[in-house]
Formats: C-alpha cells, structure tokens, sequence
C-alpha cells in the first residue's frame, strides 16, 4: 500500500437494499473521483447483493453538528415526554398498530 | 479434438489465465479499494472459466472436469490468447492489458449470445454482464492515467507499446475458428475487429493515447504455441494440485 492513497478524498457510502426502502450509511471509502467512488462502492459494499443503488457523497461536503454542541441541541428534547405518542390507549380490537 | 471443444478451450483459457494474473495483484494493489477492484474483476473471470471448463470437460466427454481441465493440462495443451498471459508489469500494463482483452470480450460475449449452442449461449449472456462492468473499470482508469500526470501518461503509453504486439492473435481466423462459426459455436474472431476498434479508440483519444501501429507477426497461443511467461504461470497454479492430487476444501 502506498501513502499517496491518503491523497485521494474520502467518500461517504450509502447503499439502498432494496427499492422502497431508504439509503443507509454503510461506510467511507478513498476514491480519485466519484465515477471511481461509485465503482469501489460497488466493488466494497455489494459484493454480497446487499443493494440495488448507491449513493457517494465527498466526506468534505458533510456538514455536521458539532458534538461541543450536543447539550444545547439534544438536551432541550429530554424533559418533553408528551411528544412521544405514548399517551393513547389503543382499544385491544386494534391489533396491528 | 472437435474445433467446438477447442474454440470454447480458448475461451476457458483466456479466461482462467488472466484471473490467475489478476489474483497475483491481491495484497499488492496500490489502494486498499483497488485490491478489491482487481480481485472482482479476476473472480468474475474465474468463475466463467469454470463453466467453459465444465462445459468443454462434456464435450469432451471423457470424463474431465473443471479442475483436471485447469491443473492437469500442459502449456502447450493452453488455447489462451497470448495478451492474457503477459506479466502484470506495473499498474498502468495491467489497466492497459485488461483494458484491451475487455473490449474484445464484450463483442466476443455479445455475439455469442446466439450460439447455437445453447449453453455457451446462456454463459455468454451471465457474462456478458460482467465484462460491461470489467470495460467500465479498465476503461475508466486508462482515462485517468493517461489523461493524468506526465509519468501516468509516459507509462500507459509505454504499456499499450509493449501490449499492443499481440493485438493481432484476438482477429486471426484460423480453421478451428472458421468451423466454430459455420456451425453458429461463437463469433468468427475477425468479424469482432472493426467494433473493438471503435471501442478501443474511443477511450484511447479520451485518455489522449495513441494506439500504436500494428505489428505483421502474429502469436498464437490459442494453438498451444505460447511465449515465455505462460509456464511459469501454470507451475503457480497447478503446484498444490500437482503436489496434493484432488485436494479439496
């Protein structure tokens, strides 16, 4: 392995299993461009059929909230239970919700 | 020997020898991803290999399979094109070989598709997938090496040079040849020329390449008459085979 593969960006890979369902995040690879991006993607992350479409995003075009931040952004949402639909009473008729 | 059974060796072959080079690249590549790139693209060819193999093996009807086929036949007893057989080199020569041997399967494959044997029709058609993907990689990185630095440049070129002598053995017609395509077996190789060609020079200008003049000898590896570097191969392949007759796991 040479170093210079550190010069290549890193992609951000996201595969969709099947249609209907979303593309989910399943790891980050090197790439020199995106054509080469989706053809690791493919080579890396499919070769046991688990996708049916691939999504690479350049890992530099991610913007992100900053961890520092979590008590500010997260920790409002802790004291508000009623937000989850928890509250109801399902009548037993009701099987499959 | 039937030129039917020789004709889908020669494919078998092709196939099998240039998987074997391919797999010598595994823990070598220049990237992480490319070790996987490349171990793909031998695994594909591998697998088609197999079932040339297997299928040659029932023509032959003599009781041989894939895996006598594979490690029990001589150098001269290998149909493989000469191209295949040449030594990885550096990045840039392998890309260059793969690149070149892609183009000719894609139309060997996309006319076989109407064999009149079904089987080898049905194996061209699985794939024929395989090799659009294969050409896309190949072709797609002799793009960025020759449209890159001045070294990629330098030596993609250099490799299409060294590479492009056995051009010639992927449209020679030879008798075996001719009986294969009169019975509808596959494709008479000279017929594939002008859409590889096309092929070829449409990447090649976009990788700003020139594809070299064409030599006047021909190899001919696909008689059993091989170059230097074949035997050494086979010796690789074969050795625990050799050493451990029908080893299994």
């Amino acid at each position: 392995m040479s170093d210079e593969r550190s010069d290549w960006p890193l992609y951000e890979i996201f595969i969709r299993a099947k249609s209907g369902l979303d593309h989910k995040h399943v790891g980050s690879l090197h790439a020199t461009d995106a054509r080469m991006a989706i053809e690791h993607a493919r080579d890396l992350y499919t070769r046991r059929q688990e996708g049916v479409s691939i999504w690479a995003v350049r890992s530099a075009d991610i913007v992100a909230s900053d961890p520092a931040d979590a008590d500010s952004l997260f920790e409002p949402a802790r004291d508000k239970v009623y937000r989850h639909p928890t509250f109801y009473d399902i009548p037993d008729e009701v099987k499959t919700l | 020997m039937t030129p039917q059974l020789r004709y889908v060796l020669r494919l078998a072959d092709s196939s099998l020898v240039l998987a074997q080079r391919l797999g010598e690249w595994v823990g070598h590549a220049p990237a992480l991803e490319e070790d996987l790139g490349l171990a793909n693209v031998s695994l594909d060819l591998l697998g088609q290999a197999r079932l040339l193999l297997a299928h040659a093996g029932e023509l032959e009807g003599r009781g041989r399979g894939e895996d006598q086929l594979a490690y029990l036949r001589g150098e001269s007893e290998y149909f493989n094109l000469t191209l295949v057989e040449q030594p990885n080199g550096d990045f840039g020569q392998t890309i260059a070989r793969q690149f070149l041997f892609d183009a000719w399967q894609l139309g060997m494959y996309e006319a076989m598709q109407q064999s009149a044997d079904a089987r080898l029709a049905a194996i061209a058609a699985k794939a024929l997938k395989e090799t659009r993907y294969h050409l896309r990689y190949s072709g797609g990185w002799l793009i960025r090496l020759g449209d890159g630095t001045e070294e990629s440049r330098r030596r993609t070129q250099q490799a299409l040079e060294r590479l492009w002598p056995f051009v010639n053995e992927l449209f020679a017609t030879d008798d075996v040849d001719r009986e294969a395509a009169r019975a509808g077996i596959g494709p008479e190789p000279g017929t594939l020329e002008s859409g590889w060609t096309q092929r070829v020079d449409e990447v090649l200008a976009q990788a700003t390449l020139a594809p070299p003049a064409r030599a006047h000898f021909v190899w001919y590896g696909k008689q059993g008459r091989h170059g230097e570097h074949l035997g050494y191969l086979l010796a690789e392949m074969q050795s625990l085979h050799r050493a451990h007759p029908g080893a299994n796991w």
